[in-house]
């Protein structure tokens, strides 16, 4: 034990109780069973997540440089656009995966859009309703909790039976939607789920149907989270309801704000669930998740294509994730 | 009751004064909103409890000649759903309990011990949530297929296929959430316990076990909540990672039944809706949990 270490045991640094002096003497009081129990307790979830989540992401970076159908090994020479692409399997085809994707792969360009149109419905649409509700809600006006739990309902379930549920509304046939205007089951009636200028749209509205309420949960923590003396104070300065709202509490919301943000980014980037089940994600429905899955569980494995568009997700999605770490553990690097 | 009582009870608020026409409107939109978010839900029940021949004859929307329950037993009875449920329950009970054993052990040293990385390696587990999953799916099908199981794990012989190895991928992607928040809560437990629970000569382990677990008891049943949700819900892990319609879990094998019963769409719905059942009864039971667990996540930062 170093001269240093014992004269700092005898006196902490006062006011600094995460300081060095106290750090150092806490690990040099680790006997070998706690730093055996330290070892376990952090090891297997570590290991976990490095083998599950975070060296498969890594390997997807690596295997969207190469072209690979998934059966025999992978090799390090590069692909030579001369032999056929049976004798090419498993070699190193460098960016011509994501060249390919962008310019000769017809569903990408729209599935990118249709991710972005699903964000900016999310922004646009699903989040303000979300605050919306919320914001009556926390008024407590009579009935909030029946209003809350109606509204909060389609969280609950999965978006697979989501989709299943709102077949009944949108079917061609026997629909909600062509039985009240009166189309069902004629030839003028309206194929909902099934035009491709349509079902997006479709989509989207069970999307938001859902998302609405899970940002309103959100906002609602939050706002039941605001010093009320705020509100007071407002009040006494004289701030009308619109002005206290704008002016005082969206802006101490800021840490929640950002969560949504970052939620409503990610479940945009995430979304696969409903349009895989209304029509596997073809015609009309192709996002950045379908077509990635497409390309590794389909009859046709290119694996390496397949990891490209998954890079091209991994990219976009960054951008979300950076800003809610920085925003989360930015006090905590500052210590 | 009849006299309007102003919720002058507001707890929270002071100076939330009721404005009587803005409390009508809020409350003819909340309504109105209230309404409309059930009636798909609502609708789905209503063709759920008609018999076939009924819609067939009149149309789904009309009004009822007969009402039964029989599609439920039936879409129970001829689908299989009893083995979906056990298989749903087989996938979730396990990853529930194992996420949240790891992710307390975890929380614990990263917030407990002074090791240098610390806040790196809860940036790790934290991001690792937030990925879409289709980022990791390539690479993790190839291993899925590689990756031996003994028997009494699998009878695929892989984690392709098995039950187990939805376990472990819903526990490895929900791991970094339940750090998170479990973190965040340990954070807010008073150093002193620790000095004292020092002084009385406790090892890690105790310190642990004994006293952070029991004081995460809130925080723990509100993630137990949510991730009974989450991974009950689970569409995408299950239709990657398995090939076989019997082994899926419940939500997902609805999507065969979609193709089994295409001409029987109350059958359908009839089994959509006892899927949807266990979720249900957990909010209307946990609702507290539910919103707690939520909100842990997300007011802190």
């Amino acid at each position: 034990m170093s001269p240093l270490t014992r004269t700092r045991r005898v006196a902490p640094p006062a006011g600094d109780p995460a300081g060095a002096g106290r750090r150092r003497r806490r690990i040099r009081h680790m006997t070998t069973v706690d730093r055996v129990v330290v070892a376990v307790l952090l090891g297997i979830p570590l290991l976990l997540s490095l083998a599950f989540i975070w060296i498969p992401a890594l390997t997807t970076v690596l295997l969207s440089f190469t072209r690979w159908n998934g059966v025999g090994g992978l090799h390090a020479k590069a692909c030579d656009p001369a032999l056929p692409s049976i004798l090419n399997n498993g070699c190193v085809n460098g960016v011509q995966n994501y060249h390919q994707a962008a310019t000769n792969y017809p569903q990408f360009w729209p599935a990118v859009q249709h991710n972005f149109i699903w964000l900016g419905v999310f922004v646009a649409i699903a989040t303000p309703l979300g605050m919306l509700f919320a914001v009556l809600l926390d008024r407590n006006i009579r009935g909030s909790r029946m209003y809350q739990s109606a509204l909060f309902l389609p969280v609950m379930l999965s978006l697979a039976l989501i989709g299943i549920i709102w077949e009944f509304v949108y079917s061609q046939d026997y629909g909600l939607i062509n039985t009240v205007i009166g189309r069902d089951g004629g030839s003028d009636a309206i194929d909902w789920l099934g035009d491709p200028d349509l079902n997006l749209w479709a989509v989207l509205l069970e999307a938001t149907w859902r998302q609405a309420g899970y940002v309103m949960i959100l906002y609602l923590a939050g706002l039941k989270a605001v010093d009320p003396t705020l509100r007071e104070a407002a009040l006494i300065d004289g701030a009308n309801g619109r002005q206290t709202f704008w002016r005082v509490i969206f802006p101490v919301m800021r840490p929640i704000n950002i969560v949504i943000m970052v939620i409503t980014v990610i479940e945009s980037l995430r979304a696969f669930d409903l349009v895989y089940i209304t029509n596997k994600g073809i015609n009309g429905l192709e996002l950045l998740s379908v077509l990635v899955t497409s390309n590794i569980v389909g009859e046709t494995q290119r694996v390496g294509f397949g990891s490209a568009l998954g890079v091209v997700l991994l990219l976009i999605s960054l951008v979300p994730i950076s800003v809610f770490l920085h925003q989360t553990f930015r006090r905590e690097e500052k210590q | 009751m009849s006299s309007p009582t102003l919720p002058s009870t507001a707890p929270t608020g002071g100076g939330r004064r009721p404005r009587p026409r803005g409390q009508v409107l809020s409350q003819v939109f909340l309504i109105a909103a209230s309404v409309l978010w059930l009636l798909p839900l609502l609708f789905a029940l209503y063709v759920a409890v008609r018999p076939y021949s009924d819609t067939r004859k009149y149309g789904y929307v009309s009004l009822p000649h007969e009402l039964t329950l029989s599609n439920f037993t039936d879409a129970w009875s001829q689908s299989n759903m009893g083995g979906f449920f056990w298989n749903s329950i087989l996938i979730t009970v396990p990853a529930v309990v194992i996420a949240l054993a790891l992710a307390s052990g975890a929380a614990f040293v990263l917030t407990r011990v002074n090791i240098k990385v610390n806040v790196a390696l809860l940036i790790l587990f934290t991001a690792g949530n937030l990925l879409p999953q289709q980022v990791i799916i390539t690479p993790l099908f190839r291993m899925y297929l590689k990756i031996p199981l003994p028997s009494f794990l699998a009878d695929s012989g892989l984690m392709y296929n098995s039950l187990f190895g939805l376990v472990v991928i819903n526990v490895a992607f929900q791991l970094g959430f339940c750090v998170f928040v479990l973190s965040n809560y340990m954070k807010s437990i008073p150093a002193e316990m620790y000095e004292a629970a020092l002084v009385d000569g406790a090892g890690m382990w105790t310190r642990f076990w004994s006293l952070t677990v029991p004081l995460c008891r809130p925080a723990l049943a509100a993630l137990a909540t949510l991730l009974t949700t989450w991974i009950y819900n689970d569409f995408f892990w299950a239709i990657t990672l398995m090939s076989s319609g019997d082994k899926r879990p419940v939500t997902s094998a609805l999507a065969n039944l979609q193709g089994q019963f295409v001409t029987n769409q109350n059958l359908i719905a009839a089994g959509a809706l006892i899927a949807a059942i266990p979720t249900l009864v957990v909010y209307l039971l946990l609702q507290k949990q539910f919103i707690a667990g939520l909100s842990l996540g997300s007011s802190k930062g």
